[in-house]
């Protein structure tokens, strides 16, 4: 650990002309800054201006682009000196909890950690009891990540970004979303580590400019470029503003601020008659969990009324229970008097609703969402252009109404959400944090609207958010919490019935004697950090970057396990998918052609023609329709698809034959299914000439001889040429190529999608320990699948093996590999699981069924086909598999095939490092 | 309200199209499966005879054994190989060849002095398809060169005796058996059971995970009209991919001779298209997100496209499985199809199978108007 003086003459990172753009996008416009060690640093500003991208470069996460980034005194684009700092860097990434695995357990998510840094059993078992005491998660370490609130979460996300005791400490937004006691708690906990860790530097970005002030240095941004640098005190004197909300709108360059004006709400007058919302005791609850509890209010017409509260305090499920979307468990619910009921389609046109995030649709314009919208409310037809006139008008969309709806910036989306939403001249208006992420000036924008909608239409205002600056405009408030209303009345009366200052000391007043009664976490004790080692005994050592480490591996292994044992759906799949598909295929492909329908149209009827038709009766192919009168019949019969085949004795036919007239048996056959036409005529062909050998022999003594060769066929490995012998071993072929691969593949993608592939990004763990960690679990669950198989093949199918089990087994142990290792292969360059998932079926199943031996034998192939089978490991597989299964081989004649197969492995594995990023473009 | 109805369910489908015209994936994902992939399906692979690979032991070395040798000819056979005779297990092991020929020493003279010689011929019988129908092309075709040889003999009195009856066979509607005129419509018929449930579960996912559901449901809208707008829409987009694929994909470009009606056709699809547009939203109701869609649809796809027998006759298959199958409406329409556009069937023969096909999708399509509510709710 470095021991910097304090007046910032060692840099932590410095950016030096530093440009980041995402397509058209500028998110860094030339950015310069020097960044000092062992201070707290604030990246302020709103959504989308830069803030996450900066401390991703500083971190390593991202790759950059254009500039110099130095980080720990070296340039992070270089992949040795980033190799090296990496152990010193924590990253935290936006959103609650995004780089945490939300099945896993407090306990098992820092260990996970742990094992990344390289951390023994003991060393991590010390740390991670330190640092659950320093954080007062000790009570609830056996807690799946899913189920603790944002508070709880963003101190796990904190833990696992201390275990290896980092020089620079970045978190970004840690605390957006998360209740005002967690929040001050978060940041006095940050205070009280920097103070047991001297030299340690912290950069966060927040949202809250209120936070910021408790910041060593700020820096505000705005659309990628740096507005101001200083202290919170500098920025304040500097503007001649009494907050930094102010302080940032008077930054902001003379365009941006045009027509921002401080916003004044009228005072209300109040309607006095029947109350637009009332809920009573309303409760929700999903399985164990309440979301709702007992909640109770009565808003009055015209009145804005607030809820205040944390992410996942209830808030949506409350409004979604308004608008009757959900159905309450218990209570109820009114509007205007009347009971919300999910089917009252006349309540719900005086209702608007804007639900939380941008939920239009993007993909049309900002005129087609307001018309559909308009249609769907049924406004008569000449009533609609001039209605979305007049809001485009007053919402300023005008300009946009060409605009895809996702083209928009933030600000302008939610002006036509709001739009939208009132495109029907509702009474009450539901709306779910309708302003988070839009700057400063924008907010002021909108909420002169819902001013302009209370005071001058008398329209009801329903409004979520977790701003308190926002809470402060309502005309009256409920703090909610952990599915409670703690309080409802104004903001003012609230604020001074606690004798606090401010609403945010309020609310926090109020949570701390709301903790009593829940299980909220105990204080927690920074202090427990100090010291290393039991007793304070052995000092750790911080982590060094190493080439390869097997524990690393086995972090990721071990944790894939566990999630997937905890995803029902994934897990079905996995087991139950061989299950399902094998019988399917088994069935699905065959050869087989059994059970056809026949009818006879016998005109002779004569003890001849029934002799001749015997043999068909008795075959085990046919099965014997009621017999045909006539031609129509025929014709009609086949054309239904009766029968597959008619056989037509002609008159007089025993007659003819005895008197060597030969006559001709007609047999027609349904073609439209032309391989099981080529098969019946080849059944008929053979029982006719049956026919002929019998009445031979019979008359003669002698076999009918029309050549003067035989042709001994001999059907070798399957005497009875019976499909199921070939198509059983082949499927399990397929299905292992199919299902490990698949999962393997979404398995990698989804921590892409769901953002934990950061840890890849931000840690020492190499690409082969992520891609071989990964895969181990996938080979295990691959060579279950393939017992599996190989039982109900024996079972189910009676498919006996004649062959050497080892060689199969050896084989179904290279083969997982490999096709683990194609899965990998694709999903080191999708983007999405869809994608992932229909890749990778598409290129398994493809080459699979058709160029690996199972339709064609690979001895027919040539061109691209004969490479393509080649290639893919499945057509080595499917030899062993119907080679050790039907034609009874073993090592001495399949060795080929499962030398082929070790390659595979390795070269996949390769390739996939090589197209795999540790960094994010 | 019921005109307000129908404009609703209208307005919806409309914005449903509006939606697909964006999405460039499922476009290229519907062009794709219903030009290249069809034709493809019906000229990459046939179940005629093609390429085997045949060797031969000739242990005889006589004109007659070479003429044999020279008659197995391509595309039907690659050039043979000559092996010897203690070779044969070993490259048959190896499925180097599908076919080994045994000609005995002394063939050609045995022949002549009619002592009836007898040849071997091997199988690979693992190789189930080629194995089947290159047993009676390579009879034939040593029957024939026989046969040839023989009438030059002199000794040799062609063998002129009829036999006592013969039969003739016909093969109706397809009369040379060519697989392309199968394998095309029956590929249209799997890929409109995929694409339909695609596109529909895919759109209800799309909108529950952009929001846009819950906008609808707090309209004076129901699920019946939501999902209903889904099922015209959606199926509608099919419709006309299939149509136009029937026309010059399969008429035009393959040049298959189709003899039934394609407007009866067409109409039979438009019902199964309820059931799968149906499937699709039921799926997507069992869901909850994307790749969870996926793998379920895998598992619900798979069956639906092996055992409907559009690739294996149903009769072929286990009774149980048979029973089953019947409750599935694509193997209805596999039955249909084949019936209206190979056998030139009629409303008269179909009309118990549209039934059915229609009785099933609706059954689906209330079920999942019931569970519709429940589901999104479930979201959180």
């Amino acid at each position: 650990m470095s021991n910097a003086p304090e007046n910032g003459a060692s840099l932590a990172a410095r950016l030096d002309h530093v440009r980041h753009r995402y397509g058209h996008v500028h998110a860094l416009d030339d950015i310069s800054l020097d960044i000092p060690t062992g201070r707290t640093i604030g990246f302020i500003g709103p959504d989308g201006v830069g803030k996450s991208t900066a401390l991703a470069l500083i971190s390593g996460a991202r790759k950059l682009q254009d500039g110099v980034v130095e980080t720990l005194g070296g340039p992070m684009d270089d992949t040795r000196h980033r190799n090296s700092v990496l152990p010193k860097i924590a990253y935290m990434p936006q959103g609650l909890g995004k780089n945490l695995y939300m099945d896993l357990t407090i306990r098992e998510n820092l260990e996970f950690f742990g094992r990344l840094f390289g951390q023994s059993a003991r060393e991590r078992n010390d740390r991670i009891e330190k640092l659950v005491k320093a954080t007062g998660l000790e009570p609830f370490t056996e807690r799946a990540a899913g189920k603790l609130s944002g508070g709880m979460k963003q101190k796990l996300g904190l833990c696992c970004a201390l275990i290896h005791d980092p020089e620079i400490l970045i978190l970004d937004e840690p605390t957006t979303g998360v209740d005002p006691l967690s929040r001050r708690q978060f940041w006095e906990l940050i205070d009280q580590i920097r103070k047991t860790q001297s030299g340690m530097t912290v950069l966060v970005a927040t949202a809250y400019m209120d936070e910021a002030a408790r910041f060593d240095q700020l820096i505000a941004m705005n659309d990628g470029k740096v507005l101001a640098s200083g202290t919170a005190d500098e920025i304040l004197e500097r503007t001649g503003a009494d907050n930094l909300e102010t302080a940032f709108v008077r930054l902001l360059p003379e365009e941006e601020r045009k027509g921002h004006k401080d916003l004044v709400i009228p005072p209300r007058t109040t309607h006095g008659d029947v109350p637009a919302i009332v809920a009573d005791g309303l409760t929700m609850r999903f399985g164990d969990f309440t979301a709702v509890d007992n909640v109770s209010f009565r808003i009055e017409k015209g009145e804005i009324f607030g809820f205040l509260g944390s992410n996942g305090c209830g808030k949506t499920t409350t409004m979604k229970m308004l608008t009757g979307l959900l159905p309450a468990t218990e209570g109820t619910a009114e509007l205007f008097g009347k009971p919300v009921d999910g089917q009252d389609t006349e309540l719900r046109k005086r209702v608007g609703y804007m639900s939380q995030a941008f939920s239009l649709y993007a993909e049309l314009s900002v005129y087609q969402n307001l018309e559909l919208h308009a249609r769907l409310f049924h406004l008569p037809a000449d009533r609609i252009k001039p209605r979305i006139d007049e809001l485009s008008e007053r919402f300023g969309l005008t300009e946009y109404h060409d605009d895809l709806a996702e083209s928009l910036p933030l600000g302008v989306r939610q002006r036509l959400s709001l739009a939208v939403a009132i495109i029907h001249n509702p009474e009450i208006l539901i709306l779910d944090e309708p302003t988070s992420g839009v700057d400063p000036v924008a907010r002021d924008g909108f909420w002169q609207l819902l001013v302009e909608l209370s005071r001058d239409q008398g329209v009801t205002i329903f409004i979520s958010t977790h701003f308190m600056n926002e809470a402060e405009r309502c005309d009256r408030i409920s703090l909610m919490h952990a599915g409670k209303v703690l309080i409802s009345d104004t903001p003012g009366e609230i604020t001074q019935k606690r004798g606090c200052d401010t609403l945010e000391e309020a609310f926090i007043s109020h949570l701390e004697e709301a903790s009593g009664i829940d299980d909220n976490a105990p204080a927690p004790d920074a202090s427990a950090m100090q010291g290393d080692g039991e007793n304070g005994t052995t000092k750790w050592k911080p982590a060094k970057a190493s080439f390869f480490s097997l524990r690393r591996l086995w972090a990721y292994s071990l944790r894939e396990t566990m999630e997937l044992i905890r995803d029902p759906i994934r897990l079905m799949f996995a087991l139950l998918g061989t299950a399902i598909l094998m019988p399917v295929f088994g069935y699905g492909i065959t050869f087989d052609v059994e059970n056809l329908t026949y009818a006879v149209l016998d005109r002779d009827r004569t003890e001849t023609s029934r002799t001749y038709l015997e043999n068909l009766a008795g075959s085990r192919y046919f099965s014997e329709q009621p017999p045909l009168n006539s031609n129509d019949e025929l014709e009609q019969r086949l054309l239904s698809g009766d029968i597959a085949l008619a056989i037509e004795i002609p008159p007089g036919f025993g007659r003819d034959l005895e008197a060597g007239r030969s006559p001709e048996v007609a047999a027609t056959i349904d073609g439209t299914m032309p391989f099981r036409a080529e098969t019946i005529h080849g059944y008929v062909e053979g029982i006719h000439s049956k026919y002929l050998n019998e009445r031979s022999m019979r008359n003669t003594g002698l076999p009918a001889q029309t050549l003067p060769v035989s042709i001994e066929t001999r059907y070798r490995y399957n005497q009875d040429f019976k499909s199921i012998y070939a198509m059983v071993p082949s499927v399990i072929a397929l299905l292992l190529m199919f299902i490990p691969a698949v999962l393997m593949a979404v398995g990698v993608v989804r921590e892409k999608e769901l953002g934990s592939i950061t840890n890849l990004y931000v840690t020492p763990v190499t690409r082969i320990e992520f891609l071989i960690g990964k895969q181990l679990p996938y080979v295990g669950l691959g060579l279950i699948n393939f017992v599996l198989m190989v039982a109900m093949a024996l079972f189910w199918f009676e498919v006996p093996m004649r062959g050497n089990p080892l060689t199969l087994v050896v084989g179904a142990f290279l083969f997982v590999f490999a096709t683990t290792g194609l899965g990998l292969l694709i999903s080191s360059f999708t983007q999405t699981q869809i994608a992932a998932l229909f890749g990778t079926a598409i290129a398994t199943m493809v080459p699979s069924v058709m160029f690996s031996g199972m339709m064609q034998p690979i001895s027919s192939l040539d061109g691209a086909p004969a490479v393509l089978s080649t290639i893919m490991p499945t057509s080595h597989f499917m030899s062993i598999s119907v080679g050790v299964f039907t034609k009874a081989l073993g090592f001495a004649e399949l060795y080929p095939q499962i030398l082929t197969l070790v390659v595979f492995f390795p070269a996949l594995t390769a390739l996939s490092m090589l197209l795999l990023k540790k960094q994010e473009a | 309200m019921f005109g307000k109805r129908i404009e609703n369910i209208y307005r919806l489908g409309i914005k449903e199209l509006f939606s697909l015209r964006r999405d460039v994936v499922l476009l290229i994902l519907i062009c794709w499966a219903f030009s290249f992939a069809i034709y493809n399906a019906a000229t990459g692979f046939s179940h005629d005879l093609k390429n085997a690979s045949i060797a031969i032991a000739d242990l005889d070395k006589s004109k007659l054994s070479r003429q044999i040798g020279d008659a197995f000819l391509q595309p039907f056979f690659k050039r043979p190989a000559e092996i010897s005779e203690g070779d044969i297990d070993a490259a048959m092991d190896s499925g180097e060849y599908t076919f080994v020929l045994v000609i005995p020493p002394d063939f050609e003279k045995d022949l002549i002095a009619g002592h009836q010689p007898e040849i071997q011929l091997n199988i690979d019988a693992t190789a189930m398809m080629q194995a089947g129908i290159g047993q009676g092309y390579v009879s034939n075709i040593i029957a024939q060169e026989i046969q040839t040889f023989m009438s030059g003999v002199s000794a040799y009195v062609a063998a002129s005796h009829e036999p006592p009856t013969q039969l003739v066979t016909r093969y109706a509607y397809n009369e040379n058996a060519t697989s392309s005129w199968f394998t095309s419509a029956m590929e249209i018929i799997n890929n409109i059971t995929m694409l339909s449930i695609i596109l529909s579960g895919a759109a209800l996912i799309r909108e529950r995970e952009h929001g846009t559901i819950e906008h609808l449901l707090v309209m004076p809208l129901d699920p019946f009209e939501i999902m209903l707008a889904k099922v015209w829409a959606n199926g509608l987009v099919i419709l006309i991919a299939s149509a136009l694929s029937l026309f010059f994909v399969v008429e035009l470009m393959l040049g298959v001779p189709i003899i039934g009606s394609k407007l009866l056709f067409l109409a039979g699809t438009m019902l199964y298209l309820f059931f799968a547009t149906a499937l699709g939203i039921f799926l997507a109701t069992m869901t909850k997100s994307m790749p969870q869609f996926g793998l379920l649809f895998i598992l619900v796809v798979l069956p639906m496209r092996m055992l409907s027998g559009g690739n294996t006759p149903l009769e072929s298959m286990p009774e149980t499985l048979q029973n089953i199958m019947q409750f599935v409406p694509s193997s209805h329409f596999v039955s249909f199809a084949q019936a209206i556009l190979y056998r030139d069937a009629g409303i008269d023969v179909v009309w118990q199978e549209f039934l059915i096909v229609f009785v099933i999708a609706a059954l689906f399509f209330a079920f999942s108007a019931m569970r519709f509510r429940k589901s999104i709710a479930a979201m959180r």
